[in-house]
């Protein structure tokens, strides 16, 4: 996703100033995975999720190789050799290689019918397995343990998700707005365990049931392991790049050795892998930028999180929780299925949680972002951008 | 080809509200409601209504209306009763109390509400068969003075003018009235005089009310002045050789100790202007525009009845008329301005304790004939005892059986906290009303009577220029309610006078009082309605308006009385009396420095049991209030818009806070309104001085020294919900009727955490809440849904930006509210003009379902990727572009051409 969008970027600033090869290890096209469970839902199809056709690719002059997979990384020599044993000259490399799913250390990972979800394979294997499975548990209640207990549930199986920590997508989200995704979640038929760490996936010729620390035991034929994804950095430890968490960038996205560059879920940028698209898509922006020789520079993301969550909309940005010294002013309608926390400090918006409605939830990114003071429109802040544009003409004009 | 009428027809009656007694057409809905316009050919309005009248179709509803007979149980619960019962129990009541305490231990209290036939029936009960004058009226509080001026100085109770002469007056004076907001359809009239024939108009009032917008003089009479005012015109009018002495010589007596006295009060301008506070200028202008005008007709109202020197006062109103022969001509004479829709009728029938019967009095002769005409085995030979006396007999255990009709005296009456406490001592006490609950009510009253009101019940009523008008009932009546005069002669059978209360008719009820206005009247008597005694069911009911005297052989003609100087004292003259020096009763103290005025306002009548009922009318001034000088309010700590207490020696009330440049320095004026139904404590009889004037008996309801001291709330708020809330002890807060519902302005220390916490159960368990809470400033408010329908909502925000209701209030109308109503409806702001999105289709851009059609529609997108160019949507994460397709192939319906 990364790389369409610097393709997309570049070509609009310095179109035929290089020639672009995309090296894919999946055999298709670049797809948008924030749909992966859409797909395994059958809300959509997979051809839906296809983010350029072919001919998008070829007429911006693009050398595209999938289903080949690059080995390794000679900085030195500028080559990248592929699985095929062929090698490709650069000038400059940008390494787009994403993250994967983290596997579990406990007994029973490898045991058939415990899988990850994380590509179109993934989904094409957890869909063949729910043809003839009925229960299934998914370990890791963060966006991506929901969004395949979703699609599973969407599927027709039973379906528990086991998290470790004491409330759902706890990086995303207050402990309000997760208590909310919960009901919303288990509105859905998912049940979802809570403080649950496991011990083992247990079976014999396959997977039969996922053991808990505390010792109970979830009969399950079907394990999906969403417990955390980890940069996918390999090619470029072994090419001699600063690797910590992922590949370490400075603020121009450029590696640790000069003409070889990182964007996306592969990046560490100031100490931060970002597990998101919006990330991505700013680091591709400025990667373009520089590549067509302007000047900017990538300064982090705020972090925000933007997304349907089990058919719920939820968005967090800035500091969500409120660190002591803060203020907070909070909304909730149950029966609009509605929560949101805004977070002030100093008169100025800092951070806010929305769950079920987030229309505003950009335009509070934006404030975030801005920093300036909403001393003026405070009491009205929350009922949304329209409200207080209609409100307060002059103080937004201003 | 005419479809037949659909609907019945209006039905003229008349307005239950003030004095005036404008005609009103009333056409049912059907539905229990009625469509309420002016009467364009009853000679009180000619059409015109004033916001109350208009506002009548808004007061029908029967949720706060008493509709069985209930009794007190032994726990101290009230429990249905049957009619048969709950009169058997007032009957033996009556009875048992009688004969074991006597006559005079029991008493009625009527009210200026009550029909002429009610008023009658409870009349004669007491005085003619109990044998006790103790019935006594809430026009006690409102015109005794009146009565009593016109008696001393006329003979008889009787008004000399016409609303005529309102129009053909060329000086109008109102003094102690605010007729713009009090009797606003006869003040348009005089205001249509001063713009069409250029009358002058005079104001003379303590306080600068809305009636003084229009004057050509506005006269700021230090409270209670108003005699030495008139006193110093006499004199002016002796001074300057502008006395009619021909009708002074010939039709009346007393000039000279009169004028000896006016003297002695104000004997020139300077001195007139040092006793009522005034600029000299002022007084001469006045005496001079006096002096010089014939016709001239003098207003006066409760600014000079509420005064312990109010007969006085009307003494030395009448006595200027009197000494110009300025009376009983078109366009001049002075004209009383009565409070209450009956006040007139009431006094017609004598049900005042110093009165006997139509006009008679407490004399041999009139007892006799009284006697002899009711066939009355037990006439009451003396006055009893008048509503402030009524009631410290009762306190003192002289009085053990009371039945109070139509009125709330727990609220209106002086010292009312010590009303209140003494009808808790009760043996019985009996109260006929059309509300379940009043402060009376909650008083320990032993039976509730329900009676029909307005709309319901049938017979007449007098206003202030002696007509007597219908008033119909146009809807059944609800429940088990009764009329008065029903409920009346029931008891009165069962204590064994069916014979002679045989009535089954109200129109019965009236011919037998017409007949005894006219009893061995001929002509002796101004009160004579005899033409009207044998009117047939048909014809009484057909009734046009009339003005009395209405006599079978009229001698002469008497649209107007006393412009050919006979009056109905002995000797046929007119008494000009001279009037004692004039001072407020209550000193004032440095720990009461404030003078209390107390009054109505536009919008509100009496205690409001009827106009509490209207939300229009509940949002001209919603809440109790004070108004202060601003450099005494400045000098007492007081913030416009804060509270503060207001104390006198018999009780305290908290008030929002008005600065008014309007106020006299070193006096405050808060209305009547409220009770402990209605505000927390904002019932200002409990804190009205118990004085009153030795000829009238009326209460100084308008000179009450006081303390006033700001009060503190940190929050600020209200509730709106569609049944009545209670709220917490420690709570300020007033009552409002509001559409769809109940409102409740509310003040408080309790922080909003705390309003949080009691603010789940206030709207029942079944309820969906929504929240809104920004502690740090202050900030809770919470709506209420059931089943989606907006049950109700409170808001609480620091006192200095206090939530305002409007705009809630108006989304409050309805139950069911649209999304973006919903969304915003805890902004306390109004969502006019804001678009609803619909549904989220774009998450990353926040772009809405409807918004994305809208572009659609208007061409400004054709294709998922001009959706991205216009509003952004999809251009981000992408998730969202199947949706976005299949919006787009959605919209693509074939357009017709």
């Amino acid at each position: 996703m990364a790389t369409v969008r610097l393709v997309e970027e570049l070509s609009r600033r310095a179109l035929g100033r290089y020639a672009v090869a995309v090296i894919g290890e999946e055999p298709r096209l670049a797809y948008n995975r924030v749909l992966l469970s859409s797909v395994l839902a059958r809300e959509v199809s997979q051809g839906e999720i296809e983010l350029k056709p072919a001919q998008w690719w070829r007429a911006h002059g693009v050398t595209l190789m999938v289903g080949q997979r690059a080995v390794a990384v000679d900085s030195d020599i500028r080559r990248v050799r592929l699985a095929n044993g062929a090698t490709l000259p650069f000038t400059k490399l940008v390494l787009a290689t994403g993250s994967r799913a983290i596997r579990l250390n406990v007994p029973g990972m490898d045991l058939p019918g415990v899988m990850t979800f994380r590509d179109l394979t993934d989904v094409a294997a957890i869909e063949k397995a729910a043809e003839t499975h009925r229960q299934a548990v998914v370990i890791g209640g963060g966006l991506l343990g929901l969004e395949a207990a979703y699609g599973l549930a969407k599927a027709g199986l039973q379906v528990t998700v086991v998290h470790l920590m004491d409330r759902l997508m706890e990086r995303q989200l207050d402990a309000r707005a997760s208590a909310l995704l919960k009901a919303a979640v288990e509105a859905k038929g998912i049940a979802v365990l809570l403080n649950a760490e496991t011990a083992a996936i247990k079976g014999h010729q396959r997977a039969e049931a996922v053991a808990l620390k505390d010792g109970r035991e979830l009969p399950a034929d079907l394990v999906v392991v969403a417990a955390g994804i980890r940069a996918n950095a390999d090619l470029a430890a072994a090419a001699g790049l600063q690797v910590g968490r992922g590949i370490v960038v400075d603020d121009h996205m450029t590696t640790s050795k000069a003409g070889i560059f990182a964007i996306g879920e592969c990046a560490e940028h100031r100490g931060i892998c970002y597990g998101l698209v919006e990330p991505a898509y700013e680091q591709a922006r400025v990667l373009a930028s520089r590549l067509a020789g302007e000047d900017a520079r990538y300064d982090g993301s705020v972090m925000a999180t933007n997304l349907k969550v089990s058919g719920v909309d939820v968005f967090s940005a800035g500091d969500f929780i409120g660190a002591p010294g803060t203020e907070i002013v909070e909304f909730s309608d149950a029966g609009l299925g509605s929560y949101k926390k805004l977070v002030i400090a100093d008169g100025k918006l800092v951070g806010a949680v929305l769950f079920g409605d987030t229309v505003d939830g950009l335009w509070y990114l934006e404030l975030i972002r801005a920093g300036s003071s909403i001393a003026g429109i405070r009491d009205d802040l929350m009922f949304g951008r329209a409200f207080v544009e209609r409100s307060h003409p002059k103080e937004l004009a201003a | 080809m005419n479809a037949p009428a659909q609907h019945p027809p209006a039905i003229r009656t008349t307005c239950p509200y003030c004095g005036v007694g404008c005609g009103v057409l009333a056409k049912p809905d059907g539905r229990g409601g009625a469509v309420i316009v002016g009467d364009p050919d009853h000679p009180a309005n000619f059409g015109r209504l004033c916001s109350k009248g208009s506002a009548l179709g808004e007061t029908l509803a029967l949720g706060s209306r008493l509709l069985n007979p209930m009794l007190r149980q032994s726990d101290g619960t009230m429990a249905r009763a049957s009619w048969d019962v709950a009169l058997d129990r007032v009957a033996e009541g009556f009875a048992s109390t009688i004969a074991r305490h006597g006559k005079d231990s029991v008493a009625f209290y009527l009210s200026g509400q009550l029909l002429t036939e009610d008023y009658y029936v409870a009349n004669k009960l007491m005085k003619g068969f109990i044998g006790s004058a103790n019935v006594d009226t809430n026009s006690r509080l409102c015109m005794a003075s009146s009565v009593a001026g016109h008696r001393r100085v006329f003979g008889t109770d009787t008004v000399p003018g016409n609303y005529a002469d309102l129009d053909q007056a060329d000086l109008i004076i109102l003094v102690g009235s605010n007729a713009a907001w009090c009797h606003p359809v006869l003040y348009q009239r005089m205001v249509a005089n001063k713009r069409e024939r250029g009358a002058k108009l005079i104001v003379i009032d303590p306080r600068r009310t809305a009636t003084a917008e229009d004057a050509d003089l506005f006269l700021s009479v230090a409270p209670g002045m108003d005699t030495a005012l008139f006193c110093g015109l006499l004199v002016h009018l002796a001074d300057t050789l502008s006395i009619d002495y021909e009708y002074v010589d010939g039709h009346t007596n007393g000039l000279p100790e009169a004028l000896a006295r006016a003297r002695e009060i104000a004997p020139d301008v300077a001195a007139t202007a040092i006793a009522t506070g005034l600029a000299p200028a002022d007084v001469a202008a006045f005496f001079a525009l006096f002096t010089a005008t014939s016709k001239v007709v003098t207003c006066f109202s409760q600014g000079v009845n509420q005064s312990a020197q109010g007969t006085d006062k009307v003494t030395t109103i009448i006595n200027c008329h009197l000494a110009t022969g300025r009376i009983g001509r078109p366009g001049m004479g002075p004209l009383s301005l009565t409070g209450q829709p009956n006040a007139m009728g009431g006094r017609e029938v004598g049900g005042l304790a110093n009165q006997l019967a139509a006009h008679m009095n407490f004399t041999a002769v009139d007892i006799d004939r009284v006697g002899r005409f009711w066939h009355a085995p037990n006439m009451a030979e003396r006055e009893g005892l008048k509503a402030v006396q009524m009631f410290d007999a009762i306190g003192r255990g002289e009085i053990k059986a009371l039945w109070v009709m139509a009125t709330n005296p727990a609220v209106s009456l002086p010292r009312a906290s010590a009303v209140r406490d003494a009808l808790r001592k009760l043996d019985l006490l009996v109260i006929s009303d059309n509300v379940v609950s009043n402060d009376t009510v909650n008083a320990n009253a032993q039976v509730l009577l329900p009676a029909a009101a307005w709309g319901e019940k049938d017979g007449t009523v007098t206003n202030s220029e002696r007509r007597i008008s219908r008033q119909r009932s146009f809807l059944s009546l609800p429940g088990e309610a009764m009329p008065d005069w029903w409920i009346v002669t029931q008891v009165a059978q069962r204590l064994g006078f069916a014979e002679a209360f045989p009535y089954a008719s109200v129109g019965e009820v009236f011919r037998e009082h017409a007949a005894l206005s006219a009893f061995e009247n001929d002509g002796t008597r101004d009160f004579d309605i005899g033409s009207l005694a044998a009117l047939g069911d048909a014809e009484f009911n057909a009734l046009d308006p009339v003005q009395w005297p209405a006599r079978v052989n009229p001698i002469k003609d008497e649209s107007r009385f006393f412009a050919d100087g006979r009056f109905f004292t002995p000797d046929g003259k007119a008494r000009m009396l001279p009037p004692e020096p004039p001072r407020p009763e209550a000193p004032l103290s440095p720990e009461f420095p404030f003078r209390l005025n107390t009054g109505r306002i536009r919008d509100q009548w009496h205690t409001m049991t009827r106009s509490g009922l209207s939300p229009r009318l509940g949002a001209h001034l919603p809440e109790p209030f004070v108004e202060v000088h601003p450099a005494d309010a400045a000098a007492s700590g007081l913030t416009p818009g804060g509270f503060a207490r207001v104390t006198s020696v018999h009780g305290a009330c908290v008030l929002k806070v008005i600065f008014s440049e309007g106020q006299q320095r070193g006096s405050l004026f808060a209305p009547i309104h409220w009770s402990d139904e209605t505000a927390s404590s904002a019932r200002i009889g409990a804190l009205v001085a118990p004085a009153n004037d030795p000829h009238s008996g009326q209460p100084e309801a308008k000179a009450t020294a006081v303390a006033i001291a700001p009060v503190t709330f940190a929050y600020r708020g209200f509730v709106l919900s569609r049944a009545r809330l209670t709220m917490p002890a420690e709570t300020w807060w007033a009552r409002a009727c509001v559409t769809g519902g109940e409102g409740l302005l509310i003040a408080s220390n309790d922080r909003p955490e705390v309003w949080r916490q009691r603010a789940a159960a206030l709207f029942g368990v079944d309820v969906e809440i929504a929240e809104y809470i920004d502690t740090p400033r202050g900030s809770y408010r919470l709506a209420a849904f059931a089943d989606g329908k907006f049950v109700g909502c409170l808001f609480v925000g620091p006192a200095e930006a206090a939530p305002q209701w409007d705009a809630v209030k108006l989304m409050f109308e309805t139950e069911t509210m649209g999304e973006v109503q919903r969304r915003a409806v805890l902004s306390g702001k109004s969502t006019e003009g804001l678009a609803d999105p619909g549904p989220v289709i774009c998450a990353c851009f926040g772009v809405g379902l409807n918004v994305i059609r809208a572009a659609l529609a208007d061409g400004v997108a054709g294709n998922v990727e001009e959706i991205g160019k216009a509003l952004r949507a999809g251009t981000n994460c992408g998730s969202c572009l199947p949706e976005l397709k299949r919006i787009v192939s959605d919209g693509r319906v074939p357009q017709t051409a």
